[in-house]
Order: structure tokens, then sequence, then C-alpha cells
């Protein structure tokens, strides 16, 4: 920013005030520079701003006037150089030296090999760094399971769209989450069995769960209606018709008899999904209920430490994740068990779901058909990033895309090369 | 900041206990150096000059150590960078990361102008405040310096957002600052080819630059030899990637920068780290499924380290997300989720309007005052103290009863005979389920709002005033 002006032009930008230059010889031509080199900004901030420019001219006046204004504010910088060559240099950086404990593996499903009926297994877990760093691989992927209901439910219209040929039929839905839309597992939600639903008894729930384990071949998460005095009942007879099945158990908690639930899963082989409601310390005390006080074994855990949506109180979500992945890598082990995510939940934010927004003062939202899938792939990616290894998710493109982008920054994904130097130019 | 407790950060203080700065001690204020929620300037004793060394020396000290630089100027001006943490929970990031969208030199005026105010107007309401974007990148598409300055001449009429020069043709960015000079706009880039002229410019206009590398030890070089020639106000931008392996790569070259600028004090690359979602144009064409990956690009670099973006989607559903999971990572974990329990007026009500109840959750009272007030509903409207959880966990936990609701009109001394005409108390459509327990606890009359607070305007219409018993 450098304008230069004749010192003779500087009775127009100063007015009368140049009398008081008189009686001072000025030879030629002098240029001032009214560039901003050498403003001092404590004295620009006691003029206020509107007032720097013009301070900083009077400044140089009396620098050229031979007034000794450098001294008193500080000498100004030397004109840098320019150089004519690139300064040589090599970067690196360490990796993290705390992170010496693994996340515990965890493997759902069964082969008949192992007692099970499935097909193949999935293994959670693993880990010795945050997701996707360069500290060390991850060993394995992340992995999605699909909700299936065991009767229609309320859904956002964009997610019911895809299941109303199968809304009737869990075992179909289940087929069909697996078959078209590549869930990796999928969970059979037992609501029904809510005595303010419709109360159906466990042995009728765990009907449900053997059909829909001859449906599919991948493991299965089995899920309660969250009644708490309903759900142990529920779950253990459950457990005992998917015996063998490795199966994950949703969920112990602290506000129900989660030593049933435990019990369940060591008769019947099963993993017990720990939930707890975003509180670090209650996920701590659980977790050593389970393994102290029930004896489930350190590989038939997984914690679900809650997620909120995007915008619905992700913040606490993904802090409280990702606090309870760096403890379990520093050691806690009462904490380094591998993480489940209900990213279902997004579908409760209304931008998920709502027409438009009911604020007038907000842009328009644009069509919800769009916002519902994209909120729940932001919130499950966000929590991929914290460390959570598994995703009960529920909208097929949510899947899709929730999936490319957790492959590729776990570094399975090849593409073609693509060249980014011209982008500023790009037609787009 | 080179210092983590505020005995270190006392023994630069004058030490008076004047209390000018609003603390009454020298500690007090110390602490909140440390946790960075006031600014040494606020203390009046220490600009004077006999604390001149001090002040020097403890500005230093306190500096943060990722550089702080502000594009733009005034009002809108954006400060980025300034972190101090790689982990939020540690303190709390500053400096929202900026979100910049295009333009480019070649659209038709009217087009280019549109788009412009429609990036400057977004706005999203989110618990008492507007989520907004941040800047314009102007894109030199033409190749024609010409063009390019004529564009961004128009860019800054129309827009008092800051904005970004972005051409890699030093004649190009020469013409566009002549007509931004005094915009403190932020130019993009220097590179490996060019940079001796952009540190000219950098250098002449006095103007924030990126630096533009994939390769870490280039960008490194490129940051070195700017510094040398005297520039601070740098950006790094270690390249985009929007695919594959080379998307990883990029990930993983966010993670050390800023690693290696936290944790290991490496002042050489300290500085903000800029990244290009736009470039998921460059491999997805179709405008949903850009947008989406676009989107997916912005959130993981929110997330992970990125101080600075330049994005091309304006569609709803890329900008809403965006603007969210930027709030969701630089919200202040220190921030307390809760509000004053007690019965507020929304608006002016009369003794025909109604009473409703909500929790103290502050994101769940806040949305629904917002509901409230944008839609013009005068009404009182309850805040019950359940510990800052929402209405539907607290109904679960048993934060939210009978009990704790009649407690909230007690202690506020509201008395609905005096206050209403109607004697009837509206609950949440997530506490139906307490409607028989509040109906015996307060002897009113219950009525079970919607679900969601956003449908109250439909509900008032079919439902309020409610038919005479
Ligand atoms: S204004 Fe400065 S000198 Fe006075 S109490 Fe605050 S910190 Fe101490």
């Amino acid at each position: 920013m450098t304008k230069k002006i004749k010192l003779s032009e500087l009775g127009s930008l100063f007015g009368g005030e140049i009398q008081a230059l008189e009686g001072v010889k000025i030879e030629g031509d002098v240029e001032i520079d009214l560039g901003q080199t050498g403003m001092n900004p404590q004295m620009a901030y006691a003029l206020g701003h509107e007032t720097a420019q013009l301070a900083h001219h009077l400044i140089n006046i009396s620098r050229i006037l031979g007034y000794p204004v450098d001294q008193m504010l500080g000498a100004a910088p030397a004109k840098p150089a320019r150089l004519s060559k690139l300064i040589e240099s090599k970067f690196s950086v360490g990796k993290i030296e705390e992170w010496k404990t693994p996340i515990q593996e965890v493997v759902l499903g069964a082969t008949s090999s192992d007692g099970g009926t499935r097909k193949s297994t999935i293994t959670l877990g693993g880990e010795t760094a945050l997701p996707y760093y360069f500290d060390s691989p991850m060993p394995h992927r992340n992995h999605i399971t699909m909700d299936v209901f065991d009767m229609p439910i309320n859904m956002a219209k964009a997610v019911k769209s895809n299941y109303e040929d199968v809304i009737n039929s869990p075992a179909e839905w289940a087929k069909k989450v697996v078959r078209d839309f590549g869930a990796d597992m999928v969970t059979i939600h037992l609501i029904s069995t809510d005595p303010n639903i419709k109360d159906t008894s466990p042995k009728e729930a765990a009907k449900t769960v053997e059909e829909v384990l001859q449906a599919v071949d991948v493991p299965i998460v089995i899920g309660g209606s969250g009644n708490p005095e309903k759900d142990p009942a529920v779950l253990e007879k459950a457990a005992e018709a998917a015996e063998g099945e490795r199966c994950l158990l949703a969920s112990a908690s602290l506000n129900l008899d989660y030593a049933r639930i435990a019990e369940a899963a060591k008769k019947y082989n099963h993993v017990v999904l720990s939930w707890t409601q975003l509180e670090i310390n209650a996920q701590k005390e659980l977790n050593r209920k389970l393994m102290k006080q029930c004896g489930v074994a350190r590989e038939n855990i997984l914690m679900d430490p809650t997620t909120a949506a995007l915008g619905y109180g992700l913040d606490y979500a993904y802090t409280n994740m990702e606090r309870i992945r760096l403890a379990g890598l520093m050691g806690d082990t009462e904490l380094n068990f591998p993480m489940s995510s209900g990213t279902t939940n997004a579908w409760g934010a209304r931008e998920s779901w709502m027409v438009s927004s009911p604020l007038k003062e907000d842009s328009d939202w644009g069509p919800r058909e769009y916002r519902g899938p994209i909120w729940e792939i932001i919130t499950g990616l966000t929590l991929s990033l914290a460390g959570n290894d598994l995703f009960m998710m529920m909208h097929p493109t949510a899947v899709q895309v929730l999936k490319e982008i957790t492959q590729t920054l776990y570094g399975g994904k090849e593409s073609e090369p693509v060249n980014i130097d011209n982008w500023t130019s790009a037609v787009i | 900041m080179k210092l983590n407790s505020p005995l270190q950060v006392y023994k630069y203080l004058p030490q008076i206990n004047c209390a000018e700065c609003g603390d009454a001690t020298c500690m007090a204020f110390a602490a909140h150096l440390i946790d960075r929620s006031k600014k040494l300037d606020d203390c009046p004793p220490i600009l004077k000059n006999e604390y001149k060394k001090k002040y020097t020396e403890l500005q230093t000290l306190l500096a943060p150590e990722i550089r702080e630089i502000t594009i733009g100027t005034g009002e809108h001006a954006k400060s980025i960078g300034g972190d101090d943490v790689l982990y939020r929970h540690q303190l709390t990031f500053f400096d929202p990361t900026a979100f910049a969208y295009d333009v480019w030199d070649t659209m038709p005026e009217a087009e280019f102008v549109e788009r412009i105010n429609k990036i400057t107007n977004f706005r999203k309401f989110y618990v008492g405040k507007f989520l907004k974007v941040d800047m314009v990148a102007v894109r030199c598409v033409s190749g024609d310096p010409l063009k390019f300055a004529g564009a961004v001449k128009k860019a800054s009429e129309t827009t008092k957002l800051p904005l970004i020069l972005c051409s890699f043709d030093p004649a190009a960015l020469k013409a566009a600052l002549e007509v931004v000079r005094d915009k403190n706009p932020l130019i993009y880039a220097a590179t490996e080819k060019n940079w001796g002229e952009v540190a000219d410019l950098a250098l002449n206009y006095k103007v924030p630059v990126v630096l533009f590398s994939p390769d870490l030890d280039k960008l490194k070089s490129l940051a070195l030899t700017f510094r040398e020639m005297g520039m601070k106000d740098i950006v790094l931008d270690p390249g985009t990637y929007p695919q594959g392996k080379k998307l990883k790569e990029t990930f993983e070259k966010f993670i050390m920068l800023r690693r290696a600028g936290i944790k290991e004090g490496q002042k050489d690359i300290a500085y903000p780290i800029m990244a290009v979602p736009l470039n998921a144009w460059l491999v997805y064409k179709d405008t949903v499924t850009a947008s989406y990956w676009e989107t997916v690009l912005a959130s993981v670099f929110t997330v992970r380290y990125g101080d600075i973006m330049i994005l091309h989607s304006l569609e709803p559903y890329a900008m809403l997300p965006e603007v969210h999971i930027r709030d969701t990572i630089y919200t202040d974990p220190r921030t307390p989720v809760k509000v004053a329990p007690g019965v507020n007026e929304v608006g002016s009500p009369t003794k025909d309007s109604p009473v409703i109840v909500t929790t103290n959750f502050a994101l769940t009272y806040y949305t629904v005052e917002s509901d409230l007030s944008s839609n013009k509903i005068n009404c009182y409207l309850a805040a019950v103290d359940t510990d800052g959880i929402g209405v539907e966990a607290a109904v679960a936990g048993g934060q939210l009863t009978a009990a704790k609701i009649n407690d909230t009109f007690q202690k506020a001394n509201f008395d609905f005979k005096d206050k209403t005409s109607h004697g009837t108390l509206i609950l949440p459509g997530l506490a139906a389920r307490l409607q028989g327990d509040v109906e015996d606890v307060t002897g009113l009359r219950v009525m079970i709002g919607p679900p969601d607070s956003g449908r109250i305007p439909g509900w008032m219409e079919k439902s309020w005033p409610p038919k005479p018993k």
C-alpha cells in the first residue's frame, strides 16, 4: 500500500495547518511515502481508526523535518530483503508416544466353525491411534448396521419411502438392507415389546429374532424397546433364541437390570452393548460393573456413549467419544473398548425432516429430501473422527456416503489421479 | 501459549489489584488470560510506558501457538488460526473456520451479483444467534487480469465480506489488488513457481497470502522464505485432494501440520491451514453428489484443523450442515448448557396468552423461544430445572416431573388465577405421559402441545384458545 505524493502537494492535504511549517526550507520535490510501514499500532490505537491515517501523515512530515519521531515511537523495521531463491527445508513431525494401549478387539457374529450360523464375522477395535491417523494404521474398517423394526413405526418421509414394501416383515426388511443397501449387519429393534406400545411377549419377540437370523447371514444386533423394566426379559429370551451367534445385545445400562443382560450374554455367547448417556464417568462405572461384578470378558464389551444429532448436542457426543478414545489409548482399561453410535438419531433433528424452517428469519432450507441423509452422514462422520467404530443407520444414501468417506480415510479406496493444481480456473 | 499457570502470568502484571480490568485482583485477571477469556489490553495500567517491557514479553508468551491472522477490514473482518490445543476439551478452539464460497470472473454480471448476495445474506438461527458464512472467493477463470480485476471490483462493491483473490497468475492478482488494495484481501496463492512475484505483491500491498504445495517440505520452504522476507500473515494450503489415497494423505497432512505447530512448537509452520472442499467438483459433476461430497470434505476438515476453506455449493443441504458442524466443533465446551429456571415472558403476554412448559436445557429452551418469538406468539415460557437435560430424556430419567413443574411456577410466584383467564398449562408433546400427574399436582387444565416446537404455530391455530369447559 504505497502511495506517493509530492511534498509540494501537502498544502492542499492539510489545509491551514501547513502554516506551522513556515520557515522550513524544502528543497526540490521530496516524495513522502504514505504507506503504513513504521506505523506504531499503539499510536494508531490511541488516535482511533479514523485518524490513524492522518496521524501517520503527520509522523512522516515530522520525520522529513528532522524531528526524531522514530526514536519516540521505536524504529521502523528495516526494509525486508527480497530473496532470490527458496530456503531449503525438510518437514517432519513425531508420533504420539502416549498412545500405548490398544483398543480391545471385539468379534461380532460366529460362523459354523465357532458354533454359529453366520457366513462371516466382523471385527471391531484394535486401534492404537485416533482413527485414520498416520501414527499407526487402523486394523479394521468401520462397519454399518442398518435398522429393522419389528412393527411399522413413524419415520421421516425420506426414510420411509425406502421401506414401504417390507415394513410389515422384519425378515424381508433385513434381507433388503443387506442385499440392496450393503449393510454389514442388521439391527432388529424389538420395539413392539414396550408395554405402552404392543407389549409383545419376550417369546414372540424371540421368534422375530430367529426369523431375522434365518433371513440374513450377516451378524446381527438385537435391540430392546428401551423400556427398562421389560428389556432384560426380552433380551434374555432373544439371546437364548440366538444362542452361539455372537449377537450384540443392545443394551445394558445403569438404569436397568444390566446384570441380567450380562448373564444372558455370557450364557448364550453374545456381546454386550454398554450404554451410557454422554457421561464419561458413568461409562467407566458401567464398564467396570460389567467386568468386575458380572464377569463379562473384555472381548465381549462394546460401548455406546450416546449419539446426539448434529445441532442437537453433537458437540457433547463428539467430545465425550474423543475423550473416551484418548483415555483408552493412554491406558485407561475401563474405557478402551470399541464404540457404537445410534446415528439414526440424526433424524430427530428438525433440519432433517421438516418441510421448511419454522423461523421466518432463516434462509430457505431447500428440499428436505436432501437434508435428511446428509444430516445422518455428517452426524456419523463427525463421530467416526472421534473414534466410533460401528454405526447404526437408516437411510441407504447416508449409508453409501458414510461408507465411502470412512473407507477412504481408512485407506481402502483407490481413485483416478486428480489434478488439483488449477482449481482456481476450473469451470464448474 | 507458552504459559500455563496464573502464577506465571502474575509475575508480569502490575500487581496493584486496582480492579480496572473488572477482576478484583491481578491474580484473577491472570487466570482469565490463561483461559483466554480476557485480553492483556483489558488491563489499563500495563499499557503504561513503565510496564512496556513486561507488556511486550507477556504478549509474546501469551501468543497462541498457531498464528492468528486477519482477513478483510471493519466489522466483517475475520480472524483465523489462533489455536492452542489439539482437542477441544483441553480448552476450546478459537476463531471458527472461515467459510468462503466462490464466484468467478466469467459469470454474467447479474448472476455474479445474485450469488454474492446469497452468500452475504445466508443465515440460520441457532441457540440465540445466527450462523452465517464469512467470505467470498473470487476465482480467475478467464485468464484475463483485467477481467478478473473487474470482477473483484464488482464483488467489493456488492459485499462487505472479506475477499479471497484466487489465481496462480501474479499479473491477475496484481490487477485485482489494485482495485481492492484497502480491503485487506487474502491472496491465493504462492507456489514453487510463482513465489517471487507473489511475495512482491504480498509485501507491496501488505496483504495476507496463501502458500500452496502438496509437498510439505516445499510448503515449509515457502513459509520460511516468506517469513524471512518479513511476512507473518501466512496461510498454508497443503492441497485438498478430493478422493482415494490422496485424500487420506491430505487428512494426514492436516494432522501433521497442526501437531507440529501445537504439540512440537514448530513455529516455522504454525500458521492457519486452508482446505479446498470445492475440489469435490473436479470429480463429481452432478449437483447433489458433488454438494454431498463437498459437505463431507468440509466436515472432515472442520473437525480436523482446517482454519479457512473454499466451497462452491450454495445448496441449503450443503450450507446448513456446514455451518452446524462448525458450530459443533467451535462451541466453547466450558459454557453452561443450562438457562436459569423460571417463568419468562415471550413478546407481551396477556391474560389470554398460553403458558408453555419446557426444560432448562439451553438448546431446547432457545429453540422453543425462537420458534415462539419468530412466529410472534405472545406467551409465558417456563424453563423447568431438569439439570440441563432435554424433554424426552428428562421425562425418562425423572428430571422432568409434575412436582418440578409445579415448583417452577411457585418459585416464580406465578399465580394462574391472577395471570391468566384460562388456568391452562401446555406440556411438550414429548412429555405427554405427565399429563395426569400435572393435573393432579397443579389443579390446572393441562393440554399437550406438539412434539416439536416448530409446530406450535399450527397447533395454536387448531387448539388455542382452549374451548370452555
Ligand atoms: S487492571 Fe491490571 S493492574 Fe489492575 S487489577 Fe487488573 S490486572 Fe491488576
